[in-house]
């Protein structure tokens, strides 16, 4: 059994910068009803940094993500977002620490039209993006902006899920699978927004099944199988990992 | 039967359209409720009569008339609402959606036992305001000024929170909140405190009707029961949680039921039931409902 391999959390910092380490989890276990699903998850996310979350399915990726927003059942460990502690806090004040979140399923409402869509996250700080701004990176929208939010394809649905939470101003992303199910082509449009997402200084932490999508982009990759972290794999490890990465994706 | 006498078939008419107007205020009240909080109102009724009665005391007490009444009784009977979302459904909100159910009718119980208790059910007199009284003498009937101004009035009203819902930002995080509360939360957005103002909101509809309704029919504890059930029929043709649909099946099953009384007036007290067994073997979701 590999024992999880995580970074020695409970050292000291020497300087007091707690804003350069974004996302800090520290043992966090999360449950849905009874059904215990995280167990024991530490990571963190420095700034300007685009870390995956790597596994199959229902190893426990997903549910991080979503542990961080408040939206599974019960949960405990600790999550410092920015410096703050976010466990207590109520889930309507956590993405205001500077959090966009973009889910699996897009979650695109069919009540809205597609620009009702874009301006309905509340900015939560004060250098988002302009719709307009928004619009030139995704010319699509601009043209469907009167459409239903959910007649858009695929693709356009998820620039348009992760649009919405640039023009908040977050400057940490959590992303859950977003080249799922998307063409080729769309997903090489994906990573070059992400790519320059990162050079724009905004902190990434992206739940990826498309290894081949997150291996060029990010910076580093935490494995996760059964609700632990069981391996972290920098870039510059990769190719001496890669067997084992294959053992864990199953690819 | 095709003897048809203009004078009587409109007076009809009018008074299906006031009639309209009343349940489609309360029909929008339950629709906006039943939209965001998914709970089925039964206390709309009650609040109604509320409405009614906090214009009552404040005639009869504090000499407040009844242009006041139509600002202070909603935002009483708005409060008191609210204080029942926070209190009584917030903490049963997760649990089957029977309990919320349950709650309220005992509540409009409550409330209704308790008004009944202190005013027997006979009924209360409130003057018509002075400005609204006399009317217009149309060609084909007489027009009372305070009948009008209902259906202005209603007409004005339902539009305004149609407006809001559909075209503001207000509305947009309303029906984005009706779709996925827990990721609207994930955005940033206090989705308890706006289900509670919605709350509020939708039983200060029903107040405002109820201050309408105290010149033309009396206050009487049992106003509101009276209507509810019917209220319910008309949220159903219209559509579950749908805004449109509760405001426009509301003015026409008026109308409908006021046709009925002309042309036979022993079905007039069925026929919107009627109208709603057909709607739902016709078209499950209602008239203005969105498929499932």
């Amino acid at each position: 059994m590999n024992k999880p391999v995580t970074l020695p959390l409970s050292q000291p910092t020497a300087a007091p910068k707690p804003h350069r380490e974004k996302v800090r989890i520290s043992d966090l276990h999360a449950f849905y009803g009874e059904s215990h699903i995280l167990h024991g998850i530490d990571l963190r996310v420095m700034q300007g940094e685009l870390v995956t979350l790597l596994g199959r399915n229902g190893s426990g990726r997903s549910t991080t993500l979503r542990a961080i927003m408040k939206m599974v059942g019960r949960r405990s460990g600790s999550i410092v977002i920015n410096g703050t502690e976010t466990l207590d806090l109520p889930a309507h004040r956590i993405a205001h620490l500077g959090l966009g979140y973009c889910p699996e399923e897009r979650g695109i409402f069919s009540s809205l039209n597609v620009e009702e869509n874009l301006r309905l996250p509340p900015a939560v700080r004060s250098d988002g993006m302009t719709v307009e701004q928004i619009y030139e990176m995704f010319p699509n929208l601009y043209e469907r902006r009167f459409s239903q939010g959910t007649r858009l394809s695929g693709g356009e649905q998820q620039m348009l899920a992760l649009a919405r939470i640039l023009r908040t101003g977050a400057n940490i992303l959590l992303l859950d699978e977003i080249t799922e199910g998307l063409a080729p082509v769309i997903v090489k449009r994906l990573a070059e927004v992400l790519v320059d997402l990162k050079r724009r200084g905004l902190t990434i932490l992206l739940v990826e099944q498309n290894f081949r999508f997150a291996a060029p982009i990010a910076d580093r990759h935490y494995v996760m199988e059964h609700g632990h972290i069981v391996e972290e794999v920098a870039a510059h490890e990769l190719e001496a990992k890669t067997g084992l990465l294959k053992t864990y994706l199953g690819v | 039967m095709f003897d048809i006498n203009i004078m009587a078939l409109s007076g009809q008419l009018l008074i299906g359209l006031i009639n309209g107007s009343f349940y489609a205020l309360l029909s929008l009240g339950l629709a906006i409720i039943f939209g965001l909080l998914n709970i089925i109102n039964f206390t709309q009724g009650a609040m109604y009569m509320l409405g009614a009665f906090v214009a009552w005391f404040g005639l009869d007490l504090v000499g407040l008339d009844y242009w006041a009444a139509l600002v202070v009784a909603p935002v009483l009977v708005g409060v008191v609402g609210m204080l029942v979302q926070r209190f009584l459904l917030r903490p049963i909100a997760n649990e089957n959606h029977l309990y919320s159910l349950l709650l309220t009718i005992g509540l409009a119980m409550i409330i209704q036992g308790f008004f009944t208790h202190l005013y027997g059910s006979s009924g209360l007199p409130y003057a018509m305001p002075e400005a609204l009284k006399g009317g217009f003498r149309l060609p084909f009937m007489y027009l009372p000024m305070y009948r009008a101004w209902v259906v202005v009035a209603a007409l004005v009203v339902c539009f305004a929170t149609w407006w809001v819902i559909e075209k503001t930002r207000l509305g947009a995080y309303l029906r984005a909140g009706t779709e996925n509360p827990q990721l609207m939360q994930a955005f940033g957005i206090n989705v308890p405190l706006i289900v509670t103002a919605t709350f509020g909101f939708g039983v200060a509809l029903a107040a405002f009707a109820g201050v309408m309704a105290a010149p033309i029919y009396s206050v009487s504890p049992e106003m509101g029961a009276n209507l509810l059930i019917v209220v319910f029929a008309i949220v159903v043709i219209g559509g579950m949680g749908s805004i449109a649909g509760a405001i426009l099946a509301g003015l026409l099953m008026g109308v409908i039921e006021g046709l009925t009384k002309y042309f036979y007036p022993e079905a007039s007290s069925t026929v919107i039931f009627l109208v709603m067994v057909l709607v739902l073997m016709l078209k499950p979701a209602g008239l203005f409902g969105k498929e499932a």
